[in-house]
């Protein structure tokens, strides 16, 4: 079962990576589907848009940011959190 | 009616030792003969070479009413803009969200100049070749366009490609990658001369040897609110049309679009049996060092003077000139002025026309598309005219070729360039 949210993430780094939504799967990374450095930065700041938060992350130190982009699982996990914490 | 100062200083540039490299010595004072074999462009007269030099030979006006948002709030609405622009004819999704409209405008011309010169940059010729090119807003769209969203609508987020898109390099960085061009590649911004300074540097380039190729020209697309917005607080510009020379003239049309040329070795170029369109002869550049918005006579002669040196040509081998003819009241006085100085009696016998009263003042981009009219006059003999003449000006008593194309055999040419900043640009091409 996808929720929503999920989709809408898939549908957006379908489009980024040229693939299908169903190819997108939790465990693949960002390098595996084909997303350079600055394909991410894209991709991320089309999240923002679609859901309109605000995602804390930093390009020099991808792994010091509050936002996992190690795969789609924790890219989708970490964005259902912002939307959670924005509704709030 | 020449000064001594005159003589002087063609003495003195005559004299100055020439540069000796060590490799080919085929041209004057031992440098590198330099051949252009490719054009291309894109303007408010058309979207390549051929349409472009049809509308010189019918002095067709592509200035028209302005198209864009907010355009009801400008006090000057015409402008000479590419009309039919549709980028995704040429790029891809991906590359229009990279691309400012001035970098699109610049691939254009370049794949032209490219296709026509038949070379391709693979293994040493890339290393051996490189890109200089003149905007002077650079991505002023992207700019225009992002301020908007951030001022105006209140957004507080834009695009991550912003930076790569508006800065002034853009252009010049996507030439180097769309043909593998691995030497030297940067942007000149000197205003309404870059694109002037910019294909001198690449002459230059070539003709000692740095490299054997040089892509090199220029883009301006200032068309857009901020743009003309601008423009407009200098009350320089014209509200109905641009008329150089004339009496009547009123001021400026801005304009957009690109020009790209492929400046070759002659040697190379001929080895390979290449088509040459033009040779560049000589290039020289001055500032006036005195105002930053009025123009000074003595700057613009001493660049027209120093590019004849540079070229080893007499004034008496100029048959035309590429005017800069802005249509405002202080830079046709001026140039002019320079012009009937620099050639004495010989300033009655050439022409001279300002082709931006066709297409508009392409500012940065402005030399690179008024160097095809250089090309069509020393090729094909026909010199493009100044459209809109209407009054003739006691200050500006030279054959401006009015309104209409004339033909006649000229064997060399200058083009001028003299931009905000007192900043000088002249070229010297020659019939091969």
């Amino acid at each position: 079962m996808t929720d929503d949210i999920t989709q809408r993430i898939r549908a957006i780094i379908a489009e980024q990576a040229m693939l299908e939504p169903d190819q997108i799967t939790d465990d693949a990374t960002p390098a595996e589907l084909g997303i350079d450095s600055l394909g991410l930065v894209e991709s991320i700041f089309a999240i923002e848009e679609e859901f309109d938060i605000s995602i804390p992350f930093n390009a020099n130190e991808p792994e010091k940011s509050d936002f996992d982009i190690s795969n789609m699982g924790t890219i989708i996990a970490a964005v259902h959190r912002l939307v959670a914490e924005k509704a709030e | 009616m020449t000064a001594p100062v005159d003589e002087a200083l063609i003495d003195a540039g005559r004299a100055a030792p020439a540069i000796r490299p060590a490799a080919e010595t085929t041209g004057r004072g031992g440098l590198r003969r330099v051949v252009i074999t490719g054009a291309g462009t894109i303007n408010a007269l058309g979207h390549d070479v051929a349409t472009t030099l049809e509308a010189f030979r019918e002095g067709r006006c592509g200035i028209t009413q302005l198209d864009f948002r907010d355009v009801d709030r400008l006090s000057i609405q015409i402008g000479g803009q590419v009309h039919d622009w549709t980028p995704e004819t040429y790029f891809n999704r991906q590359q229009i969200l990279l691309y400012d409209k001035f970098t699109q405008f610049t691939l254009l011309a370049a794949k032209q100049a490219v296709e026509q010169s038949g070379l391709h940059f693979q293994g040493a010729l890339g290393l051996r070749s490189g890109v200089i090119l003149g905007t002077a807003g650079g991505g002023l769209n992207t700019w225009d366009e992002n301020y908007r969203a951030v001022y105006e609508e209140g957004k507080n987020r834009v695009h991550p490609f912003v930076v790569p898109k508006l800065m002034n390099n853009a252009a010049a960085s996507h030439v180097s990658m769309e043909f593998g061009l691995r030497g030297p590649a940067f942007t000149v911004a000197t205003a309404c001369a870059s694109s002037n300074h910019a294909m001198g540097l690449a002459f230059q380039m070539v003709r000692s040897g740095a490299a054997d190729v040089m892509l090199s020209g220029g883009s301006d697309a200032m068309l857009c609110f901020g743009g003309v917005k601008a423009w407009e607080g200098l009350r320089v510009m014209s509200k109905d049309a641009c008329r150089p020379f004339s009496a009547n003239r009123n001021g400026m049309v801005q304009g957009e679009g690109a020009g790209v040329f492929v400046f070759e070795d002659f040697e190379h170029a001929r080895a390979r049996g290449a088509e040459i369109l033009a040779e560049v002869v000589g290039f020289a550049m001055s500032s006036d060092a005195q105002d930053i918005v009025m123009p000074s006579a003595q700057g613009a002669e001493r660049a027209i003077t120093g590019a004849m040196v540079d070229a080893g040509l007499n004034r008496e081998d100029i048959g035309y000139i590429n005017a800069h003819g802005t249509g405002t009241a202080a830079n046709d006085k001026t140039e002019c002025a320079a012009v009937a100085h620099a050639f004495g009696h010989h300033a009655d016998r050439l022409m001279m026309s300002s082709t931006k009263s066709m297409h508009g003042h392409l500012i940065g981009g402005t030399g690179a598309v008024e160097l095809l009219a250089c090309i069509m006059a020393l090729r094909d003999g026909v010199i493009a005219p100044t459209i809109g003449y209407q009054e003739a000006d006691p200050e500006c008593a030279l054959d401006v070729v009015p309104n209409e194309a004339r033909e006649a055999r000229v064997d060399a040419v200058l083009s001028n360039a003299f931009a905000f900043g007192g900043l000088n640009a002249v070229i010297a091409l020659r019939r091969v």
